[in-house]
């Protein structure tokens, strides 16, 4: 008895690249099933405004608004028939939400969810009924706190005076409850210097208290604020049909990721200043949708692959390296 | 890549023993084989990944052969089959990809030229029935041979997906070395096996596998056991062969103390480390 083979290899993954005749020019991608979720909770609305931030969020940015706990209602339900594997929640600054507690709680009460937060609004009216959630349902709360630097000097010039202590504040607070946040970095050293500036990071979370820190280094997108701290993406820098020869498109979040916004289904949390990023409103049909990989910020997830994804949420099949004779 | 074909296996009434992740660990190989023909399992399956971590792993690849056990293909068989540079684990942390790198490397070295091209013929998917159940056997997941299916990351509705996918009732995997059960609608159901070369970072030292079945109303079910070995020997071959203390602490203590940051929030929370 021999059964067509369910595995997908990776010739077929790649065929979901439609190249264009010109191999300088930016290839379409065909999505794969819907995987991952994301909900821009507060839009683009934040309590801080990073010198770094790729949207440029901010407390006055109104560009994306709050969603409603029923429209969220609405998506998990719809994302369920997709067969959707996990839930991130980011924003802006998600815990400006209201309702953010209610909102995780039913997400997480579906899937694995994941809440992307700068820290500093946390309070134990949050952590205590998530963690009293998370220990009794069966699938894991993720929270990502973003801490810019091992030391106050470089957060709070990226992030704001004081905001270092207010993170590792609400840092603590998780951690008194039990979560193991992954505290992810953006990478803003020259590459040269990572492994110090890890072992760095590693040393300032520990004596904060946290025994084994979960660390996600992140690379910068140069847009949005960033664009004008510290420069753009040179006009030249795509993604072009000749790059994406045998290149593992679910290295790429697009591939099976969607955004939910207050203006629609949006194709990833990088692109919301794009107006092409924009997939309509049927949930279902924009999962499906194809994308043109023309932005110079596709260059950077092309380049590091699964960016905003959580560390083993996608597995390179394809190595760099060169394989043994 | 090319992919072989799945193989089938018939139908059995079962019990269906299915174990992964030998990672060269001879003897909790031996110690698993015998207590699934003691209890009676009527096929016997291995996930995947016979050499790595582990001592000497062509003692392993021979134990295999010996008991004619069909092994689906696991991303380490893959790798070592087709001479590639690492073992496509998956981590995403420096530290974990540098003792990834170790065991690799010791492991290509010293796995015959023979056994790997044997690994290269691994099917990627084998399929039985178990009663009137369609059963997929696969390394990590229906459509990548290095997916993570953890227990908390995975919703009922991503699962449901996978069986529609592979038009299968039950699905069995392996690669994350953690094990779990996932009945689901319609006497329907998801398992991971775990890994019997590793134990289940749960602070015990012995092998865990599946003996999976059908309960009185026909859904699948899954009996859990828990196989004891010499690993006081395991670590000491360990130590001869240089491999890292590391690795040589899991297999004495039972908790993990590598390859880490791939856990989700739940499964790190229930380690040592």
């Amino acid at each position: 008895m021999i059964l067509s083979t369910p595995i997908t290899s990776q010739e077929d993954r790649s065929a979901r690249f439609q190249g264009q005749a010109d191999p300088e020019a930016s290839p379409l991608l065909h999505p794969g099933p819907l995987d991952a979720l994301w909900f821009q909770v507060t839009g683009t609305v934040c309590n801080m405004r990073c010198e770094h931030c790729f949207i440029a969020c901010g407390p006055t940015n109104h560009a994306f608004g709050f969603l409603s706990v029923d429209e969220i209602e609405r998506r998990l339900e719809e994302s369920m028939e997709l067969g959707v594997r996990d839930y991130y929640f980011t924003g802006g600054e998600p815990f400006l939400h209201p309702d953010i507690v209610e909102i995780l709680i039913r997400a997480l009460s579906r899937g694995p969810t994941t809440v992307l937060t700068n820290g500093t609004l946390l309070k134990a009216h949050h952590a205590a009924p998530l963690a009293k959630a998370a220990a009794g349902g069966r699938f894991s709360l993720e929270f990502r706190l973003s801490i810019d630097g091992f030391d106050c000097a470089t957060h709070d010039a990226l992030r704001g005076e004081g905001t270092f202590e207010r993170a590792l504040a609400g840092l603590e607070m998780l951690l008194a409850h039990g979560f193991l946040p992954i505290v992810t970095a953006v990478r803003t050293w020259p590459s040269g210097e990572e492994p110090e500036a890890y072992r760095a990071f590693v040393g300032m979370l520990r004596a904060r208290g946290y025994r084994n820190p979960r660390i996600k280094l992140l690379p910068i997108f140069r847009i949005g604020a960033e664009a004008e701290r510290a420069g753009g993406y040179a006009a030249d820098e795509r993604v072009t049909t000749r790059m994406v020869a045998g290149y593992d498109p679910d290295l790429l979040l697009c591939s099976s990721a969607r955004v939910v916004t207050d203006r629609g289904i949006w194709v990833c949390p990088i692109l919301l200043d794009a107006p092409d990023g924009n997939l309509g409103d049927d949930l279902a049909a924009a999962a499906a949708r194809p994308f043109c990989l023309g932005h110079a910020a596709c260059t950077t997830c092309w380049m590091h692959g699964a960016v905003c994804a959580n560390p083993g949420a996608y597995t390179p099949e394809a190595g760099l390296e060169p394989d043994r004779p | 890549m090319i992919l072989s074909a799945p193989v089938g296996l018939g139908t059995v009434e079962g019990p269906a023993a299915l174990f992964g992740g030998v990672y060269s660990n001879h003897l909790a190989l031996l110690a698993t084989l015998e207590d699934a023909r003691a209890a009676g399992a009527e096929t016997i399956v291995c996930l995947g990944d016979v050499g790595a971590f582990g001592p000497r792993p062509d003692v392993s690849c021979r134990i295999v052969l010996e008991w004619g056990i069909p092994v689906v293909q696991g991303n380490y068989d893959h790798s070592l089959g087709h001479g590639l540079a690492d073992c496509r684990c998956g981590y995403t942390d420096p530290e974990d990809n540098r003792f990834a790198a170790i065991s690799y490397g010791y492991t290509y070295a010293e796995t015959s030229p023979e056994h790997r091209a044997w690994m290269r013929t691994f099917p990627q998917a084998i399929r039985f029935r178990l009663g009137d159940r369609r059963v997929l056997v696969c390394h990590a997941s229906p459509r990548r041979i290095n997916e993570f299916l953890w227990e908390s990351t995975s919703s009922d509705a991503f699962l449901l997906r996978l069986l529609d996918d592979a038009q299968a009732d039950v699905l069995a995997v392996s690669h994350t070395g953690l094990p779990w059960f996932r009945p689901l609608p319609a006497r329907r159901a998801v398992l991971n096996v775990g890994a019997i070369g590793r134990p289940p970072n749960d602070g015990r030292t012995g092998a865990a596998y599946a003996l999976l079945l059908l309960d009185a109303e026909g859904a699948p079910a899954v009996e859990w056991r828990r196989v004891e070995y010499d690993h006081h020997r395991l670590a000491a071959e360990m130590r001869e062969e240089s491999l890292p203390e590391e690795f040589v602490e899991t297999i004495l203590t039972g908790w993990w103390t590598t390859c880490l940051e791939v856990l989700p929030a739940k499964e790190r929370a229930r380690g040592r480390f």
